[in-house]
């Protein structure tokens, strides 16, 4: 395995509930830093719901999740006279000023430059001055490819930019994690490639990574473990080589097979 | 028809105008900008999760939007000294009721706006750690602005002529002063005429500009 042998993100029996819906029945997972993890799953499974309750866009309804050693939130009794966790916001914004993460639809502030767009964390939750931060920015947006359009609105660019750019602005922050929701579900085809290609680069500079993916093909490459989400549970978990190649368990042959004309 | 107009008088006493007229713009000046920071606050409670919150925000702007301005103002002058045992002069009567009603629309034009910033907005900003308060003051309050500056408009212009009930709490605005003419030189025709293009005169040049900015602001889009 890749990088030290440390845990950085330690997940146990997380349950996330919408109302009647249970979405996430108790999941336990690891994550070791330096780790690159791909979450398969068909949609509803869960696989975004986990991703997002990771740095608390949605708040977990049961179960524990420890960052750096730390378990986060504290017990209090909830409603029903069971202890629940209650999460402070100071507390949930330090978290995701670690955790960062990269979303399907990209959420650029339309409002900003590119670089402005870039900037924002770092002005307002890191409080760099304007010039150290613009000089971060700049650096993040030349990795990703876009040091030409820096003064650019993010309505004149394409998905494929915006992305990069949504990808630079989470770069910029520094973060011990870094979380991707399906960062190319929303591209057209001939998009793809260079958002991929931007996170296989930094999968190789062995930054800690989630990736929650359709591209099965990407996730082989990409990822030291692969997880199956099926339910609200992993289903299957293990190499790319296993779970892809020789997944054990019907669901995830069946799943797979509906994938296998494009992948390999 | 043999009505002889006769705008004499009213030109003799247009002094006694230009007194309301300061006290007019008194009420706006202070009405307007206390009435849009608390209907902001208030909006912040109105799209609360939090219930205590909430229902004290949505009592408030039902209350307002729903009983007239001038039950309203008159119900301040008289209830106050009932309530708290302190009588409240009628510009100060007049002023509160006048702020609350401006705050319970603004609450309203407000929470529109920060409502039509899709969610993704929020997760974009939050994902980076910033505050409830950075995102709304760098996120979203900066993209709904142009789009609440006509009903903002709407509500100053409003605001303007709803000024003029103070008359029925004796504050010694514009109308109260056309009132007064009117009743002293039995002109109430010529005297009300001028009051109204005192009004006109007052207002025009705010929605005009309004209108212009709104322009700009669409043209850099």
């Amino acid at each position: 395995m890749n990088g030290p042998d440390e845990t950085l993100i330690r997940i146990r029996n997380l349950h996330k509930r919408f109302g009647a819906l249970h979405v996430l029945r108790g999941v336990d997972l690891d994550v070791r830093k330096g780790e690159r993890i791909a979450i398969v799953g068909s949609s509803g499974s869960g696989k975004s719901t986990l991703l997002r309750c990771i740095n608390f866009m949605e708040t977990p309804s049961e179960g524990t999740i420890e960052l750096d050693g730390e378990v986060l939130g504290s017990e209090v009794r909830g409603k029903d006279g069971k202890p629940a966790r209650k999460y402070a916001e100071s507390e949930l914004c330090s978290v995701r000023e670690r955790v960062g993460m990269v979303f399907q639809q990209f959420n650029l502030f339309p409002h900003m430059t590119v670089v402005e767009n870039a900037m924002e964390g770092l002005l307002t939750v890191k409080k760099i001055a304007r010039d150290a931060a613009r000089a971060r920015a700049v650096a993040q947006l030349n990795k990703v490819g876009l040091a030409d359009k820096l003064d650019a609105y993010p309505a004149k660019l394409s998905g494929g930019q915006q992305q990069r750019v949504a990808i630079a602005r989470a770069l910029a922050m520094e973060p011990e994690v870094l979380l991707f929701d399906e960062p190319t579900s929303s591209l057209d085809p001939e998009l793809v490639g260079e958002v991929l290609r931007v996170i296989r680069a930094l999968a190789e500079e062995g930054r800690t990574m989630l990736l929650v993916t359709h591209e099965l093909g990407f996730a082989y490459h990409f990822a030291d473990r692969v997880i199956f989400i099926s339910d609200g549970v992993f289903h299957e978990v293990g190499t790319p080589d296993e779970v892809l190649k020789r997944p054990q368990k019907e669901r995830t042959q069946a799943f797979l097979a509906r994938f296998s004309e494009f992948i390999f | 028809m043999d009505y002889t107009w006769d705008f004499e008088v009213v030109v003799r006493n247009f002094p006694v105008l230009l007194r309301g007229v300061v006290v007019t713009i008194e009420l706006w000046v202070l009405a307007f900008p206390l009435g849009l920071a608390l209907g902001f606050a208030v909006s912040l409670g109105r799209i609360s999760g939090k219930s205590w919150l909430n229902a004290p925000a949505i009592a408030f702007v039902e209350i307002f939007r729903n009983t007239p301005v001038l039950v309203q103002l008159i119900w301040f002058y008289y209830a106050f000294p009932i309530i708290l045992g302190q009588q409240l002069a009628p510009f100060s009567a007049a002023l509160l009721g006048l702020t609350l009603n401006t705050a319970a629309y603004c609450a309203e034009i407000f929470r529109g706006g920060i409502q039509s910033i899709v969610r993704g907005q929020w997760e974009g900003a939050r994902a980076l750690g910033m505050t409830y308060a950075m995102t709304l003051r760098r996120v979203i309050l900066p993209q709904v602005g142009k789009h609440m500056l006509p009903a903002f408009t709407n509500r100053g212009i409003e605001l303007a002529k709803v000024t003029s009930l103070a008359s029925i709490l004796t504050v010694h605005e514009l109308m109260y002063q056309g009132r007064l003419l009117s009743s002293t030189y039995y002109r109430p025709l010529e005297i009300l005429t001028v009051v109204a293009l005192v009004y006109f005169v007052l207002i025009y040049p705010g929605s005009y500009f309004s209108a212009r900015l709104e322009r700009k602001l669409r043209a850099r889009d």
